[in-house]
């Protein structure tokens, strides 16, 4: 089977609803037979694990080596815990790499306002940074009310992140402890 | 039991589904027939909040049938251990209950000492106060007919499954639970998981290949965050925070250290000081001197007696006593219990931090339904994030197995690297405190380890060093000297004088001299039940079952010859184990030789199978719980009948509550008559902040609905497809109804008891007509352990839309 690059696209976005949603019943193999070489010339491979549930499935990323970005994933079939398969979460993970949803800007919403303001990181960076500092002054114990020493900050609190690697985790928490917090929670509480 | 695997956890059903096909019996005991059940060679339903009850019922059918594995029971759990006289469990409750306090004195459940100070045994299990004789009689009260009439379950489905799971208590079979939140969100959600323990210990399928309790974990990286420590009870490796009743380092390790006066128990938690000590010099390296607790008064500590949980860090900002506040990758305005009050609580903030890839209900919740922007003062600061697919590092699945996982294009536009944002956050705040003279307590802030940078932007791998640790001198260990700067091996080595600096010691060999293991891709599997021990790492030491030790019987030899997780290895003479035996398989629970030689001689130098607990035994018997040693089935705190059948206390007697003018709870109240559950669908992950924002997954579940069965929506006058207003004494949702079959009213006490289900995933900010959040529903009480909120079992009412 001939392919015309224009038959292949109408195809391939029908072949790759597919795969979330699977059983079309019709015969693809040409198809990807044709994807397959089209990937593979101009991509670059990488292997993650997938961000969702804890099962751990491998993903392969394919990442175009002129533009940087990741055209395709699928599940890596050397993974011993998926062998290649994932489920429709871990198949629609190409759509978190291309999403025009995503807010990729800093944003501010000052007191009362009803708006977000779109800012600079270094500016976030150090308002926070004086909030922080300001909140954690007025609000550190340094003797509870029984004269025991504490040393804890009573006014800032913070939740997560299961969503973030173990060296993200435990930099953050190291943050957190140093600055004396204890309200540290996360989703295994919830 | 308490999870749907085939359509949360899906790819972990397809090993469900390998042993189906080598004649693996699947069993699903769920309320709801979901994928799981069909593919199910038993399905029984049950009233959420009633798996206590259910599991009680095995138990005394494993006991009275003596289903249970004799020799396992006897050798690897505390079965023939001696109770103390004080102990007693009476109209509900166990010994020691204080109603004032809402609290137990747990030393009443202590156990009778010898006088070496190690707990009396009768090995016979006769001893009417033994715990085997204690527990049989606790369970004899969970007869079918109870059992039925409380769970709703069938009497013929209750034998089916009793009858099947515990056919496995025999050397040669094994069985497997997975769990989730369905187990988890319950006032009794750590004693749903206690009796599966003990059934599995009776059974003999602790440790053993197929065998466990298998936690379910619903977030990729929650196992590593756990871990990890970021919860307000635990530091990294699972060591305590500690309390301001422990003023020094030494009062924490008297009170934290566990001791035995048994020899054969490795009771490994004695090694705690070395690794409070090793995590203290990862953090503050130097400055952490040995004259000084190495900086032990610079950990914050909270109130004994308080709680910084969850719960209780929402309701102290509903009550305006926080005025700060990071939502880190997370969306509590969807994902908590209750969440009304916490969407009331975040207008209570002066300024909140949201980082995340999509705007999202926490993020914007000055616009969200009901709220007036000009109003409310708290100034949000959003952080666009990267996603998984845009950085470098580890995360940890439920086998414990930490993966590495590797950069796939850039941050897209502006987003930054969670690692960054912290890395970089805290140097500017670092700044203030250098610049401020007068800053309070500066030191700990001043003095944290912060050299985590290459090219001046977060690296992953010095973070993974530091967790896996380091020696921070010069040091000599037998005819070794090991370098200043050179990685620790492994937590065995680790030092409490100082010597050797380790994040977090469970991690200790994730990245070591011999390079990062947990980025290892090699597939052998020697094993041959797919252990995969050169694929990435798993803590602890790259055990990949942990309690391995009890895969075999006393002389090292596993009781199933078929399934080998470990085999001890050695000459023998005489009957006896020479020295120089080694273990073969999976990386054993410690060095030391099998409790017995091949004669059945005891040895000396061995140690007990479970390795974490103090005394070496599984807990049959658990005085280490808030709640009692023994699970007792109470009813959820909101619930559909005014009677528990097995004793005169309804509820779990020290289930957390709070009390602020939101915490509305109703129980057999006319107006909330319907049990309600929450929980997933495949296509969506918890609050849906990222799945929502997935055009093959919205489409293919684009908005909240609520399923219910033919019976009630007979009742209601509803129809399928039809909008209805569900309500809880907490908020009021509108839902798309789905009338099924998968749903059936269940006969409780003799009435007809009717249940609605809804997902959890959806919230008012995208899509436009996706509904809003099944938290608004749930209640926020919890368990008394853990604190983790009710969410699995609540009353609500139903209302067709417009009725």
């Amino acid at each position: 089977m001939k392919l015309t690059r224009r038959d292949f696209l109408k195809v391939s976005g029908a072949a790759t609803a597919g795969l979330a949603l699977s059983g079309l019943g019709i015969d693809f193999s040409p198809v990807e037979a044709y994807a397959w070489e089209l990937r593979t010339r101009e991509a670059k491979e990488t292997p993650t694990i997938c961000c969702y549930c804890a099962v751990g499935c491998g993903i392969l990323c394919q990442t175009d080596k002129k533009t940087g970005q990741v055209i395709y994933t699928e599940g890596d079939a050397d993974h011993p815990i998926n062998g290649g398969s994932l489920c429709a979460k871990g198949a629609s993970v190409y759509q978190l790499a291309r999403n025009d949803k995503r807010v990729t800007n800093v944003l501010y919403r000052a007191p009362n306002s009803d708006k977000w303001q779109v800012k600079k990181w270094d500016w976030a960076l150090k308002e926070i940074a004086k909030r922080v500092k300001k909140t954690r002054d007025a609000s550190l114990v340094e003797k509870n009310e029984q004269g025991q020493v504490v040393n804890r900050c009573n006014g800032i609190a913070s939740v997560g992140s299961a969503a973030m690697d173990n060296e993200e985790c435990w930099l953050y928490q190291a943050m957190l402890r140093s600055l004396g917090i204890v309200y540290i929670e996360h989703q295994a509480r919830i | 039991m308490g999870s749907n695997a085939a359509e949360t956890h899906p790819v972990s059903f397809r090993w469900v589904m390998k042993a189906k096909d080598k004649g693996g019996t699947l069993i699903h005991v769920d309320p709801r027939y979901t994928r799981t059940s069909t593919k199910a060679d038993i399905y029984a339903p049950l009233r959420p909040g009633t798996d206590i009850a259910f599991l009680g019922g095995m138990i005394k059918y494993i006991i009275e049938n003596k289903k249970y594995f004799l020799d396992y029971v006897i050798d690897y759990t505390n079965a023939s251990y001696i109770v103390g006289e004080k102990y007693e469990f009476k109209d509900g409750l166990f010994s020691g209950f204080n109603a004032e306090k809402k609290a137990y004195d747990s030393s009443t459940w202590a156990y009778a000492m010898d006088e070496k100070g190690v707990p009396k045994k009768d090995l016979s299990l006769q001893d009417p106060h033994c715990v085997f004789q204690l527990m049989k009689n606790h369970y004899s009260r969970y007869d079918l007919d109870t059992v039925s009439s409380v769970t709703g379950t069938p009497k013929d489905d209750l034998m089916k499954v009793f009858a099947a799971f515990s056919s496995t208590g025999v050397p040669g079979k094994a069985g497997t639970i997975m769990y989730a939140m369905g187990w988890c969100q319950h006032s009794v959600g750590v004693q749903n998981i206690r009796t599966i323990s003990i059934i599995q210990a009776l059974l003999g399928n602790m440790g053993i290949a197929g065998g466990g309790v298998n936690a379910l974990r619903g977030e990729s990286n929650v196992q590593g965050s756990t871990d990890a420590g970021l919860l307000f009870h635990i530091l990294p490796g699972y060591n305590p925070t500690p309390t301001a009743a422990l003023p020094t380092l030494a009062d924490y390790n008297k009170k934290y250290t566990p001791s035995s006066k048994d020899p054969l128990s490795a009771n490994w938690w004695q090694n705690r000081p070395k690794y409070i000590v090793s995590m203290l010099k990862a953090f503050y390296g130097d400055a952490a001197k040995p004259d000084d607790d190495f900086a032990y008064n610079w950990l914050p500590k909270g109130d004994e007696g308080k709680y910084y949980g969850w719960l209780d860090l929402f309701d102290a900002m509903y009550n305006k006593q926080l005025k700060g506040f990071f939502a880190w990758g997370m969306n509590p305005a969807c994902s908590g219990a209750n969440s009304n009050k916490t969407r009331e609580a975040l207008a209570n903030l002066e300024w909140m931090v949201s980082v995340n890839l999509f705007d999202n209900e926490t993020a914007s919740f000055w616009k969200g339904p009901g709220m007036k922007p000009g109003k409310i003062k708290t100034e949000v600061f959003f952080l666009p994030c990267a996603t998984f697919l845009e950085k470098e590092g580890s995360i940890s699945n439920s086998g414990r197995w930490a993966q590495w996982r590797y950069k796939a294009q850039e941050p897209e536009g502006m987003s930054k690297r969670d690692g960054d944002i912290i890395y970089q956050l805290f140097l500017q705040i670092r700044e203030l405190y250098e610049k401020d003279k007068k800053a309070k307590f500066p030191n700990p802030i001043l003095n944290l380890n912060w050299d985590y940078a290459t090219d001046r932007k977060f690296d992953p791998h010095l973070v993974a060093k530091t967790i896996n640790g380091y020696w921070t001198k010069d040091t000599a260990v037998g005819d070794k000297t090991f370098r200043k700067g050179e990685q620790v091996a492994a937590f065995a080595m680790l030092k409490d004088d100082g010597s050797t600096a380790c994040g977090n010691w469970i991690y200790c060999q994730s990245y070591n001299q011999d390079g990062n293991n947990m980025a290892r891709r090699d597939k052998t599997d020697y094993s041959g039940i797919g252990l995969y021990p050169k694929w990435s790492w798993a803590w602890p030491v790259n055990r990949r079952i942990i309690y391995n030790r009890a895969s075999v019987d006393p002389a090292g030899k596993p009781w199933n010859p078929k399934r080998t997780v470990v085999e001890y290895i050695a000459d023998i003479k005489d009957g006896k184990y020479l020295p120089g035996g080694t273990w073969k398989g999976d990386v054993p629970d410690g060095p030391w030789p099998p409790l017995r030689n091949p004669d059945g001689s005891a040895r000396e130098d061995a140690k007990l199978a479970f390795i974490m607990k103090p005394d070496g035994y599984a807990s049959l018997f658990g005085p280490g719980l808030k709640d009692g040693p023994f699970p007792e089935h109470y009813e959820p705190l909101e619930c559909p009948v005014d009677k528990n059948p097995f004793g005169a206390q309804l509820t779990n007697p020290i289930a957390a509550t709070l009390k602020s003018d939101k915490d509305s709870i109703m129980s057999c109240d006319p107006r909330f008559p319907f049990v309600g559950t929450t929980y997933r669908v495949s296509e969506h992950w918890q609050t849906g902040v990222i799945t929502r924002h997935m055009p093959w997954l919205i489409e293919a579940e684009p908005q909240v609905f609520i399923e219910m069965s033919e019976q009630l929506a007979r009742l209601k006058g509803i129809s399928n497809g039809e909008k209805v207003i569900v309500q809880s004494p907490r908020g009021s949702l509108e839902v798309v109804a789905i009338v099924t079959k998968r749903l059936k009213p269940f006969t409780i006490q003799g009435q007809e008891v009717h249940m609605v289900g809804l997902p959890l995933h959806f919230g008012w900010i995208y899509p436009k007509n996706g509904g809003d959040s099944a938290n608004l529903l749930t209640p926020s009480v919890g368990d008394p352990n853990t604190r983790i909120p009710e969410s699995k079992a609540f009353m609500v009412n139903v209302l067709k839309k417009g009725a």
